[in-house]
Order: structure tokens, then sequence, then C-alpha cells
């Protein structure tokens, strides 16, 4: 039994453990540092919402961004305080003119309405397979774009969208991270997981053995597009103001970027990968901007970094195929300890 | 010999087309309770093309199948897998990246009694030992012999009615495709009803009642086993002479 009172013990620290960072962070660290931990928890949000559909079933998308753009503007356009609005959006229909939401209602209507567009998005899409559900949602991004660009009574078209409250702190991105880890967790290892695997490793014999595949495929995107709707939105209370360009081609880049190299099928990879490339990238872009050390002067190399990060990457590509985690999780022993647990209470009552 | 009532399958000029391809061009076929019924004959004969028919992975163009008395033609598998039909698919397609356990759990995912699935999963291990060594292991490093008796397993684990079973000796070492078909012949003293596929002729006769023997997408030839093994037509229907 030893293993079982351990697991809510440990999660109970590591929640202390959070909750200490960040409300205590800000008072002890740098604001430089404090930003680098909320970005790496913010993206980690982005990263796991797209393990579920491109990781764990087998649907590569390049679309999600056009979900976390479509999330960060919609709850941008629900919580301008009201006397902005009219500045800033006088086109606005009049009954968004009434109101404005606090930043969770709004970043939970963002995460419903990203949710409702994967349905309507990925009916038709999940039918399709491997290379082609990913050219296709590559369509979906730039359609999201350029909806984005023109319709510019919502977004203020390519002009920069601004006046969005500044709310993001460390303790609501910590909050949603842990939401969001708890909700793909329960999802990935129970058996409605068991299926998006099985859909994953083979669409035929998952069919074969009564495995709804069109189901399970868009019960994983439409998931995964809420919680990149609620990533949007806290992306925009981050920011406070972007435009479309914010949410395009760059930014799914750098999110497939940090997946493929955490490892693509496992929860804990998405966050290890985050983490890696992020420190990676302020480590590099520390070093580029010259350095002196020992008395020997490095000079600027700027777009050294981008270098350097470009051949970890094709280096962890040769080495790791699987991202840097796998398929495998990274639980400090504790599953295995309460699988030998679990296999000694079976042995006793055998 | 009296006819039983009605066939448990029963499939009256089924044509599935791909494309401009005309795959199987009217079979009619049946199979009843209790039967194990083989389906031989030459590549790209249709002989997989019928079972994936049967268990709606492809769709027929015309026709019709007709399952414990239900039109099941077109059919989403799902929905077929539920009334008692499963499908063990050419080349094992087994989930590589998940474990033995997991895949037989899969097997069963239609199923909604959980308690019988843990009783039907020991009942395997006495069919099938191995899987109870390999129980933890990833189904994608097991040998080509337990990946299929892994895949008949899974198949077996949504408790069908019906077993399609789609070419068992592919890609097995011959001690096991004995081991393989001393299973099968098991499953049918267990009065598991079996529509067999096999490329492997002589095997295929000996655990089968019946046979229909395709040829380019229609039936060229049918009997009972015993009948087909005496008969030279069944070489000619493989060998394309001329009748």
């Amino acid at each position: 039994m030893s293993g079982d009172w351990r697991i809510p013990l440990v999660l109970l620290a590591v929640c202390v453990l959070a909750a200490a960072v960040a409300y205590g962070a800000p008072h002890v660290l740098s604001d430089y540092f404090v930003r680098i931990i909320l970005l790496i928890a913010l993206n980690s949000i982005l990263v796991l919402s797209l393990s579920l559909s491109n990781g764990f079933t087998g649907v590569f998308s390049l679309g999600h961004v056009g979900f976390i753009g479509a999330g960060a503007y919609v709850s941008g356009i629900l919580s301008i305080p009201v006397q902005q609005k009219m500045a800033l959006l006088p086109h606005l229909p009049s009954f968004l003119h009434w109101f404005s939401l606090p930043f969770l209602p709004a970043t939970v209507v963002a995460g419903l309405f990203t949710a409702i567009l994967a349905v309507i998005v990925g009916y038709p899409l999940m039918r399709l397979s491997g290379y082609f559900v990913s050219v296709a949602t590559m369509g979906f991004l730039i359609i999201v774009n350029v909806v984005l660009i023109n319709a510019s009574d919502f977004t203020r078209g390519a002009r920069t969208f601004t006046g969005v409250p500044l709310e993001t702190t460390l303790p609501w991105v910590f909050a949603w991270l842990g939401v969001t880890l708890f909700v793909l967790a329960r999802l990935v290892y129970s058996p409605f997981g068991r299926s998006m695997k099985a859909v994953r490793d083979d669409t035929i014999a998952a069919s074969a053995v009564g495995i709804g595949v069109l189901r399970a495929r868009l019960i994983a995107f439409v998931i995964g597009a809420f919680f990149s709707g609620v990533g949007g939105s806290l992306y925009a209370h981050y920011l406070g103001s972007f435009s479309p360009n914010t949410f395009y081609f760059a930014m799914m880049i750098n999110l497939i970027a940090m997946l493929v190299l955490g490892g693509m099928e496992s929860l804990t990879g998405a966050l290890v990968g985050v983490v890696c490339v992020s420190i990676l990238s302020e480590l590099l872009r520390s070093v580029e901007r010259g350095f002196t050390f020992a008395g020997i002067t490095v000079p600027a190399l700027f777009g050294a970094s981008q270098i350097v990060l470009g051949f970890v990457f094709i280096l962890i590509m040769i080495f790791r195929p699987k991202g840097i985690m796998g398929d495998r999780e990274l639980t400090f022993g504790l599953a295995a300890r309460s699988a030998r647990a679990r296999k000694r209470r079976e042995e006793q009552n055998a | 010999m009296p006819e039983a009532a009605i066939p448990l399958l029963h499939i009256d000029s089924l044509e599935v087309r791909f494309g401009a391809v005309r795959a199987l061009k009217g079979v009619s076929m049946d199979v009843r309770q209790g039967e194990v019924v083989a389906l031989v004959g030459a590549n790209g004969a249709g002989k997989s093309t019928t079972l994936r028919t049967i268990s709606g992975l492809s769709r027929p163009r015309s026709g019709s199948i007709t399952f414990a008395g239900a039109s099941i033609g077109g059919r989403p598998p799902p929905q077929i897998v539920r009334l008692g039909i499963a499908h063990s698919p050419e080349g094992r397609r087994l989930f590589g990246a998940l474990t033995v356990a997991e895949n037989l759990r899969l097997g069963a995912c239609t199923r909604t009694d959980r308690a019988k699935i843990a009783a039907d999963t020991e009942r395997l291990f006495a069919l099938f030992p191995i899987l109870k060594q390999r129980w933890r292991q990833l189904a994608g490093t097991l040998s080509g012999g337990e990946q299929q008796q892994l895949a008949l397993a899974r198949a077996l684990m949504a408790k069908p009615r019906l077993l399609l079973l789609d070419e068992p000796s592919l890609g097995v070492a011959p001690l096991l495709v004995r081991q393989i078909f001393d299973a099968l012949g098991e499953l049918k003293r267990q009065g598991v009803t079996m529509l067999l596929v096999e490329q492997n002729i002589k095997l295929a006769l000996e655990l089968a009642d019946r046979a229909y023997v395709l040829r380019t997408g229609s039936v060229a030839l049918s009997g009972s086993s015993a009948e087909l093994r005496d008969s030279d037509r069944v070489a000619q229907a493989y060998l394309g002479a001329a009748e």
C-alpha cells in the first residue's frame, strides 16, 4: 500500500510549490525571470493542447494556432472595458458594446467558442489522415488569419488590437496549466485515451475492433481546441495588444518544434520540450549580444541563437527521433511504485 | 441434409468497386451458425474485400449482407462489431505501440460487461498461453506467430457470434502455423462460427466444413471441404484454367 499515500502527497507538494512560485516569484525574481516562467507555463498550455490531437491521436494538425488566435480575439473583444470599446471598436455589433466580461468568464467563453469552431472544422477534416489532415488544417489557419485581417469591425483588421486588460499573472497561468494537465492526464490514461492511441497506431485495426475513428479524432481535436482557446485568451491578456500575425506561422512552428522535441506521445514530454526550448533560446539570446569572458571579448553575433537552436533540433531528431521523452512520462518513479503496489495486492488476493 | 432455418450470415449478389475496378462482381454466400467456412482463391480474387465489406471497412455498391436477420451492408464498423462480427484483418494490424494487455482490452472496447471481460481474458490464456507471458510487452516487439495469436485473441475479446479471419498463417513460422490452426480447431469445437480466408488451401480445407472458391471477384466453386479436397477443379480455379 506504500505507493498509494505518496501520490496525493507528492501532488499536494507540487501544488504548494507551484503556488509558492506563483505568488512568491514576483517578489524575489526580476521581471525578466518572472516573464520567462510565465511564458513557459503559457506555452506549456498551448503545446499540451496540441499534443492531444498531434501526439496521442495521430492527427498532425498545423491549424491549432488558428484556435489560439480565435481565442485571443474572442476573449479580447469580450473583456475590453466598456468605455474603451466605443473608441477602439466603434463598428462592433451593439450587443457586444453593452458589457465587458471579467478575465475568467472571458477565457472560458473563448475556450467554448474555439471548441465549437473545432466541431465545425473537424467534422469534415477529421476524415483525413496523414499529410492530408496537416495540409487541410494549415488551410484552416490561413483562413483564420485572413478573416482576422478582414473582419475589421471586430478585430481592427491588420492594425494592432489593443486595450485588453493585462491580467495574466503567474497564479492564473499556473492554475490553468494545472487544469489542462489534470484534464488531459485523465483523458489520455483512460479507456478513451487507449482508443485514441489505437486510432493513431492503425486506423483500420481501430475500426475493425469497433472504435469510431472519426469520433475519437473529433473529441481529441475539440478538447485540444478548447485549451488552445483558453491559452489564446491568456496570451491576449498577457500581451495586451497584438495583431493577426501574432498568431500565424511563426507561432505554429515554435509550438510544433517544442512538441516534437519534447516527445509527442507524452504529456510531461510536452512540458520538457517547452522548458528546454524556452531556456535554450533565452540563454542563446543573451550570448549572441556578445560578452567578455576572461579577457576575451566575443563580439555580437546576431542570429547565431537561431542557428544553434536549429542545430539542436537536427541533433535531437537524429539521435532521439521520438523526442526527448518519447512516449514515456516523467513520474519520478511514482507510477512504477503504485503499479508494484497494485501487483502486490493482486497477488495477495489471488 | 436439412438446411438450418436461417443462415447466420447471408450475402446476396454483393458488388464492390474501387474506382473503376470491380473487386466483387455479385458474390453470394451463406454461413450457418456453428459452421467454419473457408474462402479460398488466388491473389486478387476478392477474398479480403469480401471480409472487409462484411465488417464495414469497405462499402458495397450493391447487393445485400444480412447478419442474424439484420441488414448490415454499408453500416459503420463499430455498429457491426456491436452486432457480433469481429474481424481479424490481414497482416494482423496490431496496435504496436500498445501492450498486449491494452491490445486485448481494445478488442473488447464495444463491450460493457466489465467483469466478464476479465473472465474471457483468462479463458484466452488457456488457448494462447504465450500472451500471459507477454502481458506487459509492447505488441510491436512480439514475433510474427505471437502477433498472430494476439490478433486472434483480440478479435475473440469482442465475444463475436461470427469471427472473420484474414490469412491467419501469413508471415508465421510453419511450426506456429500448426499451433494456430490447432487453436482454431479448438475454437470450432467450442462452437465459434468462422469465415476464414486462407492462402494455404490444404490447412483451410482441413479446418473448414465448407468452402467457397473465389475467382476474379465471383464465386467459381463451392461445396463441402471433403468434396473440394478431392476435386481438381479447385486447382483449375486457382490457376485460371478454362472451365
